[in-house]
Order: C-alpha cells, then structure tokens, then sequence
C-alpha cells in the first residue's frame, strides 16, 4: 500500500456533518502545497467545496482557486458533453443539448447512468494525468458503495458497446490501491462509527476499491494530564467554587461546568474511538483531527485541518 | 388581514397535525428527533402514533426497546414507557422504511396481472432501480408515507427523510415520477418494436445510443420500460396523490438543523424552497445548541482572569483553606478549565450569532440543547422531546 498522497485518485466519503468536504478540501490543499498539481472535485453540487476555499461558485470546467490546486463541480450533463464530444467526435454542445436532455431522462430510471458520468470523468482526469492528484468530495457513506459498483453494473448489464469497453479501464484504474484510494471521515460518535464500521466491511466485500485510511475529525483533546481530573473533582464542590468565584470576582460556575461538559465529551467519544479502531481492518491507519474551536469554517479551517493531517501523515 | 392561526408549540403542532416530515442535511439528528417527537406525542396525546424511519436504525429499534424495526409496524411495548417513567395514554409504533420491499409491493398492486408483475420482478434493470438507483428511495419513501397514511390506522405519523443529495429531491419526486410515466418519450421508447425500429432508426439520440451502449442494452431498456408502462395509469394517478398529500394542510414538515454553517444554510434553503413549493413548515428545531452559560459575561472573566494569573489563584484559595491540591497541581487544572471554556465559549459565541440571523418564516424555532452522552433508550428519546415540547 503506497502513501495517501502518492496515489493519482483519492475518494474522501463520510456520514453527514462529519466534516468530509473540510477533509477533502485540506487534503487536496496539503498536496498542493507540497508541489503536486492538484484536482480537488466536489461530486453533490452544493457548493460546500467553494465555501472551504472561499472562492466564487466552482463549476465542471476547473479553476485554479490556490497555487497548484484546481476545484471543480461534478455535473453528469456536461460530463456526457464532453464524454461524447471525445469519446464519437460529435460537433460541440449546440448539437447534443437535445440529446443530453434525453440521456437525463433515461438517467431518471435506467441504473447507473448518471454513477457512471460521475466515476467516468474522474477516472478519466486520472487517466489523462493532467493532474498529480485527484481528491473527491464523494458521495455519502450511503450511496458510495452504489457509485463505485456503477462501473460493474453497467459491465455486467451492458454486453457490447463503447460503454463496456470504458467501463473496464474505470474498473482498472479503481481497483489499483497504488492509484485509487478511498478515504472515510468519521467523528468519534455513535453512527458516524458504525456507519464507517458498516462502509469499510461493504468496501471490502461488495468492491474492489482499497481502503486508504480513516480520518477521525473533531477528537477533543484530553482536559487534563495524569491525577488533574481528581484534582479537579476536589476543586469542583460547591464549597469551592464559590471560593473560587471569590478569588476571581466573578461567578466560576460556568467555567467548572464546561470543563465538566469537556470531560464527558471526551469520555463518551474515547469508547466511540476504540470501537473505531477494533471495526476497522488494523492494516487501515487513522489519522486524527482534533476538534477546532474557530470562529468559521472557512479557508482558516481547512489551512488547520491540513496541517493536522501533515502532521499525522509524517509530512 | 388576519394572520392564520398557527401552532406556537411543539405540543400544538403534534395534536394539529396527521403527517410530520423531519427534514434536513445529513446528520443534524432528524432520526433522534423524529422518534423523541413520536414518543413524546404517544405519551402524552395519546392515539397511535407511528414513527417511520428510513434510517437503517438498528439503534433506534434498541432504544425504542423492540426487537428489529422493519417494514411492517412493531408496537414499542407499554412496558417500556412505564419504565422511562412515563407511562404512555396512547401506542407507539415503530416502522422502517425497506426500499426494495416497498418497490416489490406497489409493482404487484399497480401491475395489470401477475405475469406481468413476475416479468417486472425478474428483470434485471429492475432489480437494479428498486435496489441501487438513488432517487428510487426518495421516492419510495413517500410512496410508503402515503400508503400508511391512507390505511387509516394512525393518528399522527412521524417520519424522517432520506439523506438526499438535494434536499428538495424527496419532496419532487412524486411529481418527477408522474411526469415521468406519462411523457412522450417514454411512449415512443416503448412503442411496439417494428414501428420503434423505423420511428428510432432516425433519431440521432438512438444512433448515438446505439454506438454507446450497444443495441441489447437498449432492447433491455426498451423491455423494461414497455413492462413498466403497463402500470403507468394506476402509478400516476398515486404519484399524484403523494403529491397532494405532503401539500396537505395535515401535513407539516419540521426542518432540523445543527447551528453549524454548512447545514443551516441548507435548512435555510429548505425552508424557503418549502414556502415557494406551498408545503407547511411547522417548526425549526436547532438541534445540538451549546448551553447558553457558555455566554455567561461573569464567567467569561472568571476563565480569563483564570487563564491569566492560574498560579495566584491557586495561592487565593490555599490561603482561604479551600486548596483542592498542591498549588502548582490547582494552578494547572485551572488553567486548563479556563482555557478549555474559553475555547468553548468561541463555538457558542460563533452558535449564538449564526442563530441571530438565522431567516426562517416560521415562529417555531426551538433549540435542543447538546446531550452530551449518547441517545440510548426510551428515557433519553422522552428527556430530548421534553426540552421542546411546550
């Protein structure tokens, strides 16, 4: 298994709310700022991944939004625009905008159609090798394992056609751990654990994708060092605090709530965490986030989050 | 003009209503959130409520205390009400959404015969919609709502929405579904096959098709769709009727939300795209607030204060008898609980602020404050549901 970064496609997944489009976008930003040309691509066209760069809306034809770091929006129309424009050298969009507008409609119903436009591209930039590197804000624990088993499907569904043919270089290219590499976040709580637990066992089972690591997001720090939490018991009675409130003039209590807050967190999440650990095949490392207290979740966010990562990575 | 008479609780909202919705981006918590509002609701208005999820919660099966949730409704035991210490005037049922299940049953009821049903099961384009295809589920999902709904056997049904990519994805569905099965162009890929020949031969579509996917692919997709048009009359017609009742006056969608920004820009999407579409928003519920002490102006110069002299502090108190440990051991845990609240106070600050501005066309707006350990059983479900009931 060859290093995250050293792969040419890496695939970020994650339940909601974990944080998988920070992660994504800091993984891309710390290729890029260690000198690789790099793609970073969102696949759900929310516009979440121009929000961690704070830049302008991204769209399918890529810009450069930091040196050496280009973002893109998946758009499974203008992939098939351009799939059919290179792949049957149609004329250009005036010809095929009808024509697109039917292959939406069978999209609709027929399986894998728009997995398959949205694995094809990446796969296809990987292929290309403009880039040294492609990150995809993927699809959700939920339907990732359907995008990535697109290409099998279609194969299997599919007999003869230019179609098939495509379908197994993406196949090729997906199942080369030396390229391709999935990445899960998770944070240290109850179903982000399981469905990560869940993921990595369907991965393993239903595709043929490798598992490159998982990134644990929000890992609170440990309040204290060793016999500070007694110390603190001691501190937190009622006698105490009002001394406390005292000494400072001002009410203490909150603060001793909060760290009391910090410890139960903490405590909870650390029984998710090992849970985590014991789920997931012990040859996939975890890399660790810690939780940030920042004012936003913009390009500040993702500068730290990609500096945690180096960090966890050995860079 | 007067203005329309709207609940102002929860608790109103529940008793007014016979569908709630809980909608929402990824991981705000609307499963948690549906079962507490349906527990709560069969607690104390009494009835048959029902709570449908279409999470695969096998731990909201455990904390609800029945065995496995799945498509046909289990009653969550009385017994387990009275041990959460609130015994309950109504019943509690708990379903689960199982997509392929709920596909398979509405082909053998809308299907002319059952050949034809069998044919649709069997083929293998099928299989693949009802189990795979994204939106299928959303669509399924009310699908499902509806037939419940219409059974009559519930008072009030709670349910919580699929992760859609888009969160309007669900509430289009069953017209994109309608539309779908009654456009033209479904009719002439299904047209019977000499006349498709000559009709399509001619279209570019299908000479680029046909080099793309080649012709059996195209002949299975034909099939399949000529099979499926065999429903269409009975399936539009339903699809219809979903549709009007999620823009029903008895039904309220409750949008949940964390107040961190990704998905409360999105609620703040959906509740707009709600009012536009001309479905009911009930309620806002921010879910995962941090307490409101974490403002508090006195504390905050506590921590500071704490934070800038810990070791003076720790000597203050030795020297009022209230040392809690060696002096250097004091200063160092408070300086650590100032800092930690003092990064707390950061996030509830920046919590505060987002909730502030948040721009919603609905008074109903309750906060659920952070648990901070985890939702696992009845008890814990009927504490959440109590902070934003009345």
């Amino acid at each position: 298994m060859g290093d995250l970064l050293d792969r040419r496609l890496v695939l970020v997944t994650g339940k909601g709310g974990v944080g998988k489009t920070t992660v994504a976008a800091s993984l891309a930003l710390l290729a890029s700022q260690r000198g690789m040309r790099t793609l970073a691509c969102e696949v759900d066209a929310k516009g979440d991944l121009a929000a961690v760069f704070e830049t302008g809306p991204t769209a399918f034809a890529e810009r450069e939004v930091q040196p050496r770091l280009f973002a893109m929006t998946m758009d499974t129309e203008a992939s098939l625009k351009e799939y059919l424009a290179l792949q049957l050298r149609l004329p250009v969009a005036a010809r095929i905008g009808p024509l697109a507008r039917m292959f939406d409609f069978v999209a609709t119903a027929a399986p894998g159609v728009r997995e398959i436009l949205t694995i094809g591209k990446l796969a296809y930039e990987v292929r290309q090798g403009r880039y040294d590197l492609v990150v995809v804000d993927g699809a959700a624990t939920g339907h990732v394992v359907g995008q990535l088993a697109a290409p099998q499907a279609i194969n299997e569904l599919v007999q003869v056609g230019i179609i098939r043919e495509q379908t197994r270089w993406m196949l090729d290219i997906l199942s080369d751990p030396d390229q391709t590499g999935m990445v899960i976040v998770a944070t240290p709580e109850e179903m982000p654990v399981n469905e990560t637990v869940e993921l990595a066992a369907r991965l393993r089972d239903e595709t043929t994708v490798d598992l490159a690591a998982v990134v644990v997001n929000r890992v609170l720090p440990e309040l204290f060092g060793r016999g500070e939490e007694e110390a603190f018991e001691r501190l937190a009675t009622p006698a105490r605090v009002g001394a406390l409130s005292e000494a400072v003039g001002a009410d203490a209590g909150p603060v001793v709530d909060a760290a009391r807050l910090a410890v139960t967190l903490r405590r909870t999440r650390a029984d998710h965490l090992q849970r985590l650990r014991a789920g997931v095949d012990p040859s996939v490392p975890l890399l660790y986030v810690p939780y940030l207290f920042l004012r936003s979740h913009g390009l500040r966010a993702t500068h730290q989050v990609a500096e945690a990562l180096a960090a966890e990575l050995g860079y | 003009m007067e203005r329309p008479r709207t609940a102002v609780s929860i608790e109103q909202l529940l008793a007014a209503k016979e569908i709630v919705v809980a909608c929402g981006s990824g991981g705000v918590g609307k499963t948690t959130t549906s079962a507490a509002l349906a527990a709560m609701a069969a607690a104390r208005q009494g009835g048959k409520v029902l709570v449908l999820t279409v999470d695969p919660a096998r731990r909201l099966a455990d904390a609800l205390g029945v065995r496995a949730i799945g498509n046909d409704a289990r009653r969550v035991p009385a017994a387990a009400f009275a041990e959460a210490g609130t015994p309950a005037r109504g019943e509690l049922w708990a379903a689960m959404l199982d997509t392929k299940k709920s596909w398979d049953d509405l082909v053998v009821q809308h299907a002319p015969d059952r050949r034809t049903a069998r044919r649709i099961l069997d083929n293998k384009l099928y299989e693949n919609i009802a189990g795979r295809f994204v939106q299928s589920h959303e669509y399924i999902a009310m699908e499902r709502l509806y037939q419940l709904h219409s059974e009559g056997s519930y008072d009030l049904i709670v349910v919580d929405t699929p992760p859609t990519r888009n969160a309007l994805d669900f509430l289009e569905a069953p017209e994109r579904m309608a539309e779908f099965f009654s456009s033209r162009f479904l009719r002439v890929l299904t047209a019977p096959a000499r006349s498709r020949v000559v009709n399509l031969a001619s279209r570019p579509f299908f000479t680029v098709a046909d080099r793309v996917l080649g012709s059996q692919f195209l002949h299975d997709i034909a099939e399949f769709f000529s099979l499926f048009q065999t429903m269409a009359p009975g399936f539009v017609d339903r699809a219809r009727s979903v549709s009007r009742l999620l823009r029903d006056h008895r039904t309220a969608y409750v949008v949940v939300t964390t107040l961190e920004a990704a998905p409360l820009h999105e609620a703040e999407v959906f509740v707009r795209a709600l009012g536009e579409r001309g479905f009911h928003l009930g309620a806002v519920v921010l879910n995962r607030v941090l307490p409101p002490w974490l403002l508090d102006d006195g504390a905050a110069t506590a921590a500071a204060q704490l934070a800038e002299d810990p070791a003076g502090v720790a000597k203050a108190l030795a020297a009022q008898g209230a040392a809690a440990g060696d002096d250097a051991q004091v200063a160092r845990v408070l300086g650590e609980i100032a800092e930690s609240f003092l990064n707390f106070q950061v996030v509830a600050q920046r919590e505060a602020e987002q909730r502030a501005e948040l721009a919603v066309s609905t008074d109903l707006v309750v906060s659920v404050p952070y648990f901070d350990t985890d939702v696992c059983d009845l008890g814990d479900l009927l504490r959440l549901a109590e902070r934003v009931w009345a």
